[in-house]
């Protein structure tokens, strides 16, 4: 994973609320079995129109902001579904920070797992970026010190927990961490095999399953 | 004398391999349910890494998002669905899985499949690269979706890094009125603490109307909690949990049984456990629900009007529901039940269960789908189409004009050739209405099995309570 110390670069305003992950990336995209290559289909259905060419009132399609490397949005930034195609669409777009005032979990979590960065911030602080986004001006992102400078030069903090911070400053890769405890999960397994048995034990499925599928007609 | 817990405090607690300083948990992880699209790179990503599998007997796999629900002999048309299709056929050999193909009966809705398995048990953690894994809370397991990197992170560890949610009750009290159904509750809630009110929260859902409900109406229920935002569902073992998963083929058998029973009694919450925050609803004032817009939060009484966004204070809230709207081709005050549909899609992990199908189909015996309308049901799983058929009920549903699916996703998020052309204006009961969901330009109302039947005969949004069946 790649590190996140700091980031400069353009913000794009978008300030909708409830931006969803089918919005961020529609279905049709979901069928590539890589990570990569996702940036043309980043809110297509808001940047295309229905003959395929690109709608210039959306934001990103402009000028200065189809650079732009950072996202200011509403609450609940990428409510819906679980697809990670979502972060990596914005990724490959070129957007590595998404600020607003929340988000849906899973989105949050599976941006911090590709390097990215969302950015929890009060609803008057992002309605006043917003504003200042407009203009094109370059924020910067300061990672170790856990703070958005904005075009007036003004710091505004921001709070991330002590791990997802560590991992994107370094970039590191979680799985690897977690393999380091392989004793602690053995210990745990052996533990839970005594005390549960039967989550060891479960019987297979069997092919030809009987109406188990109903219970009795009410 | 240990402090009072509530369910998922239980869970949690038992679940714990480590935790850091500043909260941070591994969490093992009893199960975990894989479908073909959030998973390719993640088993491309162990690949390349020269991991393995640590559990693949704590694993299922099944296809289901972009499965033909028309004749399957043929296979599947689209060469991308079939690459994603054939590629999680591949990587389960590869790693050892178990897969139910698309030939197989027991082929369905990944959180189809799971319960209708046995495969979900109360006191489990359980995953899947999928929002919807909430629906398991149902039968009192931790459940909650995870995106790819994760489920390489599950393949690899069995846990997963994770910070505790907050916890956060709704009671429903008292009992619901006929015609008014799970997924009315459901909506109700959403309607009310909004689609991120559960945002960071777990949320148990108690009361008498919850208590009283099958477990296919609980698993409704939980299914939809992600809609709230929150991060799983959850509802209490009873003895209902117990009698459903007993001769189910992935349940403990025997003594094991019994000895698993004994422990999912010690799961609910103890009385006096308190949680962050409480919501309460009477279920007496819970009426048939519909959506109107592009959230699920977006929802209003069958009885009500379509709500006008000028009486919305938040711009920026004023400006979304004016979005929806306009993407829904709606005017403010518009009683819902002069909205007139084009489709009907009965399927879902929501609503695609053997009850589900049966509430429809006392609906529309004997009668016809409108002229105006094209209408289809897609069972949840290859069982439940076999036990509609077995019951009667695809003979209810054809005769009366419905078309009769194989099982899979289908409609609910249009990724296979099952989808809205642009301006069709659709009753379903999935789980789902944001812009774009069941294609491009299509406007979905979300509502249950029975009020998507009724919607079905008369070609609007209908009060399935003034329905004579």
């Amino acid at each position: 994973m790649e590190k996140f110390t700091t980031l400069t670069g353009i913000a794009a305003p978008l300030p909708m609320v409830n931006v969803d992950t089918d919005m961020i990336i529609p279905k049709q995209y979901l069928k590539t079995i890589k990570r990569t290559g996702l940036g043309k289909a980043l809110f297509a259905e808001m940047r295309y129109k229905p003959d395929g060419k690109l709608d210039f009132a959306f934001i990103l399609n402009r000028m200065p902001f189809k650079d732009a490397k950072i996202l200011i949005a509403g609450a609940n930034f990428g409510c819906g579904s679980s697809r990670e195609h979502a972060p990596w669409a914005l990724l490959d777009f070129g957007i590595r920070a998404i600020i607003a005032p929340s988000f849906a979990d899973i989105f949050f979590n599976n941006c911090l797992k590709n390097g990215m960065l969302p950015i929890v911030m009060g609803e008057r602080d992002v309605q006043e970026m917003t504003r200042e986004a407009q203009d094109g001006k370059e924020f910067t992102i300061d990672l170790e010190r856990r703070r958005v400078i904005r075009p007036n030069g003004a710091p505004v903090p921001f709070p991330i927990d002590d791990f997802g911070r560590h991992c994107l400053l370094n970039g590191l890769d979680d799985i690897g961490l977690t393999l380091e405890k392989t004793a602690d999960i053995d210990k745990f397994e052996d533990e839970q095999r005594k005390t549960q048995p039967w989550l060891y034990s479960a019987p297979k499925a069997e092919a030809a399953a009987p109406a188990a599928a109903a219970p009795a007609a009410s | 004398m240990s402090d009072p817990r509530t369910l998922f405090e239980k869970i949690w607690d038992s679940h714990v391999v480590h935790t850091a300083a500043d909260g941070t948990t591994t969490l093992y992880i009893d199960r975990h349910l894989v479908h073909e699209v959030t998973s390719p790179q993640a088993f491309e990503g162990l690949r390349l890494a020269g991991r393995k599998v640590r559990r693949p007997e704590a694993t299922l796999a099944v296809a289901d998002h972009n499965v033909p629900t028309t004749n399957r002999a043929a296979g599947i048309a689209d060469p991308e669905s079939r690459t994603q299709v054939e590629t999680l056929e591949h990587n389960t050999s590869e790693f050892g899985i178990e897969y139910f193909s698309m030939a197989d009966i027991r082929q369905g809705i990944v959180h189809i499949v799971g319960p209708e398995q046995g495969m979900t048990q109360p006191g489990m953690t359980i995953v899947c690269g999928d929002s919807h894994t909430s629906t398991h809370g149902a039968f009192g397991a931790l459940a909650f979706g995870i995106g790819t990197s994760e489920v390489e992170h599950v393949l690899a560890t069995q846990t997963l890094v994770q910070k505790k949610p907050k916890s956060m009750r709704v009671t429903i009290e008292g009992m619901i009125g006929p015609g008014v159904t799970a997924k009315d509750i459901v909506l109700a809630v959403i309607g009310k603490i909004g689609t991120a009110g559960g945002t960071g929260y777990v949320i148990e859902y108690a009361g008498r109307a919850i208590r009283e409900l099958s477990m296919e109406g609980r698993m409704t229920i939980c299914n939809m909690s992600i809609e709230a935002g929150a991060r799983a569902g959850l509802i209490a073992p009873d003895e209902k949990t117990i009698a459903y998963l007993k001769g189910r083929p992935m349940a403990p058998k025997g003594a094991a049984f019994e000895a698993a029973a004994a422990y999912w009694r010690t799961l609910p919450s103890d009385f006096d456990a308190t949680y962050e925050r409480e919501v309460v609803i009477r279920a007496a004032d819970i009426a048939p629900q519909v959506t109107w817009g592009t959230s699920p939060e977006e929802v209003v009484a069958i009885t009500g009007r379509v709500p006008d966004p000028a009486n919305e204070r938040d711009p920026q809230r004023r400006a979304k529901l004016q979005r929806s709207l306009d993407y829904m081709g709606l005017k403010a005050g518009t009683a819902m039940t002069d909205i007139a549909i084009d489709r009907v899609f009965i399927g879902s992990c929501t609503n695609a269960r053997i009850e589900d199908l049966r509430a429809a189909a006392v609906i529309v015996k004997g009668k016809h789908v409108a002229p105006t309308v094209q209408a289809m049901v897609v069972p949840g799983s290859g069982l439940v189409k076999q036990q509609a058929e077995k019951e009667g009920l695809s003979k209810i549903f054809t005769d009366a004009g419905f078309e009769w699916r194989e099982p899979g996703c289908s409609m609910c998020l249009a990724m296979n050739a099952d989808r809205l052309q642009p301006g069709e204006r659709c009753a379903s009961t999935s789980n789902r209405n944001f812009e774009g969901r069941q294609g491009r330009g299509g406007r979905t109302h979300l509502l249950s099995p029975a009020m998507a039947a009724a919607a079905a005969i008369t070609g609007r949004l209908a009060d399935v309570r003034l329905f004579k069946a």
